[in-house]
């Protein structure tokens, strides 16, 4: 079932507005983008490489500009935000990415507390909501220990925790099991799921089949920079 | 969250990566050291040749030559005159019977001299004063001063026998021409040799700071502002200074002291160990001064590179 085009509009948390990214040299990145996204919502988007799912997210966290076109989160529009605006909007999504881009000469403790520092949290707070979210996924042992330290799935754990500890309106996790093996894909896909069924908006890109078929949710497909598929049931034609 | 925990929060992650990236710091501090040694080098030189030039411009003086019956009245006068004039260094006033002693004693051995000075009345020689300038380029201006009748007090004029500066004109305005093309050539070779460091310095925190670009995108990705993320760099970067400068003056300790005889010896001045003890508070100074800002400076560009998305 396709979805009805800039459907609730005014309501939505996201929304690409006809969005179309050019690079230089005329590589279409992506084009004619049109979609929203609901609060609470789990949406993939599911493409090959270079179908611009990652420009897509770029897009959102305003890392780039659209040659045409609005991205709007709750009804603002990204690119248009001073870089204090932009920077305080940034602190409403936490970000998860497929090379964990963890701070290497931190500890787990100190790169969770520097998302909650960067967002201007204090530091009892910090005492408290670090081990609180290292408990979440499950490396509440591994709290003193440097990222080098840590096994893939742990430090992907690790970046999921850093995402969510300042309760994000929204969660960009962008091929976050791209390096993982089959149990800690299942491992972050579950904690992925347990952020969303607690009211937090996911948002995961990925070209994994398998993911995408165990998560039975919203799925836009991405082919040569344009949507091909919207679909609630989670079906995608890759 | 207020300023003085933001700075707190700041100065801790410039600590922590300071003694956490051992590799970086050993490397960006040992690059920042030599590069402090050169310049602090530089300064050593150039502080011991203008040391040297000085004792050769001392040895450099115009003599006023005084006629046998100049009123002494009169010389007191014009020495008065001269030594008020910004140009003037010093004037010694060499009497008419101190002129003769020295001229006795230079020629004790010459017994055709002595006996020929004897034989005179009247003592034959004059007084004259021996003038140093402040620096060799106004001896011409002293030297018109004294051949011109209305800049000179009353009646001095005709108690003047003769003003050598003519005869030494030619040495003066040569050893003028070298002092001020070696002031010249030692600054353009100190700031050729600041630019060459600041640009090594700042190439080398460039690239530690290169290392750590994807993390400075991440920090900005998860809203940490500009100040928040560049704060630890720029830190970090004062204290490679801070603790370069540190090492450099405590290895000019023992290579001035070892080098003060031969310094000393070669530019004929002051000593290298002598310069160090006695200019230790402006070296510090300098030296400290110039790592902060070049290591701050350094890293607050560097990491600016990375910080615009």
């Amino acid at each position: 079932m396709n979805r009805e085009k800039n459907k609730n509009v005014s309501s939505s948390l996201i929304h690409f507005d006809n969005v179309s990214k050019v690079y230089l040299g005329n590589s279409v990145a992506v084009e004619n983008i049109n979609f929203t996204i609901e609060p609470s919502e789990f949406i993939s988007i599911v493409g090959h490489s270079g179908a611009g799912k990652t420009t897509l997210l770029k897009l959102l966290l305003a890392e780039e500009h659209p040659s045409s076109g609005n991205v709007l989160f709750e009804s603002t529009i990204v690119h248009d935000l001073s870089k204090h605006e932009r920077t305080k909007l940034r602190r409403r999504i936490g970000m998860v990415f497929q090379d964990f881009r963890l701070l290497s000469h931190k500890t787990a403790y100190e790169n969770i507390a520097f998302a909650m520092e960067a967002a201007g949290r204090e530091d009892d707070e910090i005492d408290v909501d670090v081990p609180y979210v290292l408990d979440l996924v499950g490396l509440r042992d591994k709290i003193w220990h440097f990222p080098a330290e840590l096994s893939g799935g742990e430090k992907q754990r690790l970046a999921i925790a850093r995402a969510i500890v300042n309760q994000p309106d929204v969660v960009i996790a962008d091929e976050p099991t791209g390096n993982l093996d089959p149990v800690n894909t299942y491992d972050v896909m579950q904690i992925l799921n347990k952020i969303n069924s607690l009211g937090t908006t996911v948002i995961l890109s990925t070209h994994n089949k398998g993911v995408v078929d165990i998560l039975e949710n919203r799925v836009v497909t991405l082919k040569d920079g344009r949507i091909v598929s919207d679909d609630e049931s989670g079906s995608y034609h890759l | 969250m207020s300023f003085f925990a933001n700075s707190q929060r700041i100065i801790r992650a410039g600590f922590n990566s300071f003694w956490r990236n051992k590799f970086v710091t050993a490397s960006a501090i040992l690059i920042m050291t030599v590069t402090l040694f050169i310049m602090g080098s530089l300064l050593f030189i150039s502080a011991m040749l203008d040391s040297s030039l000085e004792q050769i411009s001392e040895k450099v003086d115009i003599n006023v030559y005084f006629t046998t019956d100049a009123n002494e009245s009169n010389i007191l006068s014009l020495q008065t005159a001269l030594e008020s004039r910004d140009d003037v260094a010093a004037v010694e006033y060499v009497t008419q019977q101190e002129a003769l002693d020295n001229f006795r004693s230079q020629n004790r051995d010459d017994d055709l001299i002595i006996q020929a000075l004897e034989e005179l009345e009247d003592n034959p020689l004059g007084a004259y004063f021996n003038i140093q300038a402040t620096d060799s380029q106004y001896y011409e201006d002293i030297a018109n001063y004294l051949e011109s009748d209305a800049s000179v007090v009353a009646g001095s004029q005709e108690i003047i026998d003769r003003v050598n500066y003519q005869q030494n004109r030619n040495a003066i305005e040569r050893l003028t021409n070298i002092i001020q093309s070696l002031d010249t050539f030692s600054f353009l070779v100190i700031i050729i040799f600041a630019l060459i460091a600041a640009l090594i310095v700042f190439n080398t925190i460039r690239l530690a700071i290169f290392s750590s670009r994807d993390e400075i995108s991440v920090m900005e990705l998860m809203g940490a502002s500009r100040s928040y993320v560049r704060g630890p760099f720029v830190l970090e970067g004062i204290m490679y200074g801070i603790v370069s400068a540190l090492i450099t003056l405590l290895l000019f300790y023992p290579i001035s002291l070892w080098g003060e005889a031969s310094t000393s010896t070669f530019f004929g001045g002051t000593g290298s160990f002598t310069y160090f003890v006695n200019n230790f508070g402006e070296l510090f100074v300098i030296l400290m001064v110039t790592g902060i800002a070049l290591g701050g400076i350094s890293s607050y560009i560097a990491v600016r590179k990375y910080l615009d998305i």
